[in-house]
């Protein structure tokens, strides 16, 4: 083989690997609506192996047994959990302990010498973030499904989930007559890098914006929703779909995003998901916004919040779908102590009975 | 003549420079005798210079210049005057419109203003280019074509701009300045209004578009085919017609069933290069004004096809009653 030959199969090959677009090995597709439309995932084995390392379940810690005395009547100040026996208790505390708390505090993260006080703040948000648990599992099965979730959905070991938003409120610097960014054009992971609005979070997930901005008639009607507003909604779905690793197809037939007769059901689950996400920082974590202390606080002063990454953490359902709410009847809603937890009494009384 | 049959330009001619034909008249003469590069020669011709200026081209420089810091320095500014960042970041950065409560008001500078203002030079600069070229053309006594393909697409780029933000009552409908703002505004454009690959006049740009690509392969493959048989006199061949016209039309007859002429495919490609920006920017125009969701345009009038279901039926949630906001 003369040189012009060899010269000329090396550009070949380079361009052979160029062309397959930089990611190795190939990623697989997998059609998901009907033939031709391009409804497909992008399946990339080596990405999905290290996702898989990440996201394994830890065991379950033993059931507890259904009789003994309930822990309010032995500890005192136990104002959540007042439903459970002193074993369901401790069980429950012994998984915050595997699941939040950092190793080398223990139980000593959230109690002091004496058990009940409530003098560490991180005890008095725990008490809350277990109602917020016991909300999801028992009032948002529109999107956790019979799923469910626990304490390690988003925490992972972790004492504050690795996922979390604050309110950003972009440069100040950029004042006098220097033109603003508009809150975009800065590569932000908050939305997979790309240029678009860096918090789309205050305006959804915290303030209830109106996302839709695709018009709903084919002749001008009205409908106002300008291009900026568009970039916001789009930095969301890009938050999404990030959070989840899908890409848009997942939920949408992108011919149009607006249509939901030609959208997958997963959409719907996401619908609820946002509201979720929604209710759970206006209800549960803003009002828990004086109990932190300052370091803990974002630069607004503002609690730190819970987006679609907070639980999902790149996987298009929390833990590959494994459900660890099953094994822990205590997270599920207000216990019975005559029924199981499959026949929990409906959500509305647990919700009030707190 | 072999050389002309590669692919590469082999051929570079030396002879003295020329200067060009004398101009009738004007405040400005040409600059510099004129020099020869071999590198560029290898692309293009090796002569270069003299060069014209003139005061529409110094003026459109000019204006160009002022668009380009009033969009750069902004720019900068935004990464604190940090060099590095503005290395690292520039795909990112951007100079924005006005935001759409504006309306058509003129803002304040921090607030869009430099937006306008980096806008309006930026048209002037690519005016008086026009102009310049259109005059150029005149001095040389040549047809006055490629200024017009320019104009078609100055009409896409103010369209963009200007005429369909002033219909739509606002600024902000405008595209920023920067690199991937730009490209998130096309993708943002297309979303709000209902996906653009229903709308018409985009389907009839992108065939401008990829035709022209087309085109250019055709007519560059056939006269570098056909040169060695002299067909790179194409000129003297649309009116003298030797063995390579012939031979090239025989090719296009045989492959294809028809061909253009000499003459003709030259007509062609002004044409598909015309039209690609000047349809475009109907289609643009019309997006917001007349049409407000494509696809269900695309709908109504049985355009857009339907697929069968594969999925159980999907009913937007925010409809059911009592549901949430």
């Amino acid at each position: 083989m003369n040189r012009l030959n060899r010269s000329m199969l090396c550009v070949a090959g380079f361009s052979a690997l160029w062309l397959t677009g930089c990611e190795r090995p190939s990623p697989e597709t997998i059609q998901g609506g009907y033939r031709g439309l391009g409804m497909e995932q992008l399946v990339n084995k080596r990405i999905d192996a290290v996702k898989a390392a990440r996201n394994e379940v830890p065991a379950a810690i033993p059931a507890a047994p259904a009789d003994g005395p309930l822990a309010s009547s032995v500890y005192q100040n136990i104002q959540v959990l007042k439903d459970l026996n002193v074993a369901q208790f401790t069980r429950v505390m012994v998984a915050i302990t595997q699941w939040v708390a950092p190793p080398d505090q223990s139980c000593n993260y959230c109690h002091g010498a004496n058990m009940a006080s409530d003098e560490r703040y991180t005890k008095v948000v725990s008490r809350r973030m277990l109602q917020m648990v016991r909300h999801i599992n028992s009032d948002w099965k529109d999107h956790v499904g019979a799923t469910g979730v626990t304490c390690y959905t988003c925490h992972r070991g972790n004492a504050v989930p690795q996922n979390v938003w604050f309110t950003n409120p972009g440069e100040s610097s950029t004042s006098g007559l220097i033109a603003g960014n508009a809150g975009k054009n800065k590569p932000s992971a908050a939305v997979g890098l790309t240029g678009l609005p860096y918090d789309p979070f205050t305006m959804y997930l915290l303030g209830d914006k109106n996302i839709r901005v695709v018009s709903t008639t084919a002749l001008p009607d009205g409908d106002r929703s300008s291009i900026k507003q568009t970039d916001a909604t789009y930095a969301l779905m890009i938050h999404m779909s990030e959070s989840l690793g899908v890409n848009c197809t997942y939920c949408h037939n992108t011919r149009s995003f607006a249509a939901w007769d030609s959208s997958t059901p997963k959409r719907t689950t996401a619908w609820y998901g946002i509201r979720l996400a929604r209710d759970l920082n206006n209800d549960y974590l803003t009002p828990l916004t004086s109990k932190f202390p300052e370091h803990r606080l974002g630069v607004l002063g503002d609690v730190a919040k819970v987006n679609c990454a907070t639980c999902h953490q790149g996987v298009f359902k929390p833990l590959y779908g494994v459900s660890m709410a099953k094994d822990y009847p205590e997270l599920q809603g207000e216990m019975n102590r005559t029924k199981t937890a499959a026949e929990a009494p409906p959500p509305t009384a647990a919700l009030e009975s707190r | 003549m072999a050389e002309y049959q590669n692919i590469f330009t082999r051929v570079q001619i030396r002879a003295p420079a020329y200067p060009g034909v004398v101009l009738p008249r004007g405040a400005w003469v040409r600059q510099g005798r004129g020099g020869f590069s071999h590198l560029l020669g290898r692309f293009g011709d090796a002569q270069i210079g003299p060069v014209y200026l003139g005061t529409t081209g110094l003026l459109s420089l000019l204006c160009g210049f002022i668009a380009f810091e009033i969009i750069g320095l902004n720019m900068f500014a935004s990464v604190h005057w940090n060099p590095v960042q503005f290395v690292r970041q520039l795909p990112w950065l951007a100079l924005e419109p006005p935001a759409p409560a504006n309306g058509l008001h003129f803002p304040r500078l921090q607030d869009g203003g430099w937006w306008l203002m980096a806008g309006f030079f930026l048209t002037s600069s690519v005016l008086l280019w026009w102009f310049r070229m259109y005059k150029r053309a005149r001095a040389l006594n040549m047809g006055t074509h490629v200024s017009w393909a320019f104009l078609s697409a100055i009409w896409l780029m103010l369209v963009l701009g200007i005429i369909r933000p002033v219909l739509m009552g606002s600024f902000g409908e405008a595209v920023p300045f920067g690199i991937f703002p730009h490209l998130d505004w096309t993708a943002a454009f297309s979303i709000r209004y209902g996906n653009l690959f229903y709308n018409p006049f985009h389907c009839l740009s992108i065939a401008f578009l990829y035709g022209s690509t087309l085109l250019f392969a055709m007519h560059g493959g056939t006269i570098l085919a056909v040169s060695r048989l002299g067909g790179d006199r194409e000129l003297e061949q649309i009116v003298d017609r030797g063995t390579a016209a012939e031979r090239a039309a025989l090719f296009w007859r045989w492959t294809m069933g028809f061909n253009a002429t000499m003459e003709s495919i030259h007509r062609w490609a002004w044409w598909f290069a015309v039209l690609c920006p000047l349809v475009g920017g109907i289609g643009i125009l019309l997006t917001g004004t007349v049409v407000d969701n494509w696809y269900l345009w695309a709908v109504k009038h049985h355009v857009a096809p339907m697929y069968p279901h594969v999925f159980p039926p999907v009913i937007d949630p925010a409809s059911l009653p009592g549901a949430l906001k």
